[in-house]
């Protein structure tokens, strides 16, 4: 086993500790917390993967905002009175449903033989990654831009709430 | 290097994990947060096919950021939504939201 696989087999488990916590944990707050842990985790992953734009993609955006917007929807929805289960009674199928796909998956992604050089990543650049995202992928690129602004405005539209309220 | 098998095997358990975690709890904010796993579990399925598989054109790289992109806006829409439901009606669980359930 080399250093790599040993730092890879390091971050996998807190990846899946993390993800566990987060729909294990008894406490809303705690579940928020190990999906900090669990998403950190997978920047990690990502820097394992040879794509450090991805990794602070990852840290900024889901280790900084998703997590404190979570967070902060928790605070102004907690509902104080009568503690309360927090898995609904169908709880053991979505157990059952959640290991036979990822039995079926496991399985077939070991089985499966992958064409092409699979020992090795490759290293992609920042810059080759600014390049096509803003030639061959300038349309879908400007596309998201809208969708943002899109999602903006719907939220503080359906946030915000009518008049006089 | 690390073999593919690892990253796809680990994406696989993540999926996993988070489909549980949609399916079994109650709270919307719980479910969101495992939507948000199981969209990492797919980032990290198209990051590991782009880099070790199509390195030239390295398209599941771009596709991860789109789903960045995507998740963003699916997270910012529904916890505004979350909200609202919170304030009309005092509920911050799915299955109690049941006005419109035949």
């Amino acid at each position: 086993m080399t250093y790599e696989e040993g730092i890879f087999y390091v971050v996998a488990v807190l990846t899946v500790f993390g993800a566990l916590g987060v729909v294990l944990a008894r406490n809303v707050v705690h579940s928020a917390l190990f999906l900090i842990l669990s998403l950190l985790a997978v920047a990690g992953i990502f820097l394992l993967l040879a794509s450090e734009f991805l990794a602070i993609v990852q840290v900024l955006i889901y280790g900084g905002a998703v997590t404190i917007l979570v967070l902060f929807a928790m605070m102004l929805t907690r509902v104080r009175d009568m503690p309360r289960a927090l898995n609904g009674p169908q709880w053991p199928l979505a157990a059952i449903a959640a290991g036979v796909f990822g039995g079926t998956t496991i399985t077939a992604v070991l089985s499966t033989e992958w064409p092409g050089e699979t020992d090795e990543a490759t290293v992609v650049s920042i810059e080759e990654i600014g390049n096509v995202l803003f030639t061959n992928w300038a349309v879908p690129f400007e596309i998201a831009s809208l969708v943002l602004i899109v999602a903006l405005l719907g939220a503080i539209v359906i946030a915000r709430g009518e008049e006089g309220e | 290097m690390i073999p593919i098998d690892n990253f796809l095997v680990l994406s696989a358990i993540l999926f996993a994990i988070g489909m549980y975690g949609v399916l079994a709890r109650r709270s919307a904010l719980l479910i969101l947060m495992s939507v948000e796993l199981m969209l990492q579990a797919v980032s990290i399925n198209f990051i590991a096919f782009a880099v070790y598989l199509s390195p030239e054109t390295f398209t599941g790289l771009i596709f991860a950021i789109f789903v960045i992109v995507i998740a963003a806006a699916e997270l910012g829409l529904a916890l505004a939504i979350v909200l609202r439901l919170y304030r009309n009606r005092q509920i911050s669980n799915v299955d109690e939201a049941d006005l419109m359930k035949w």
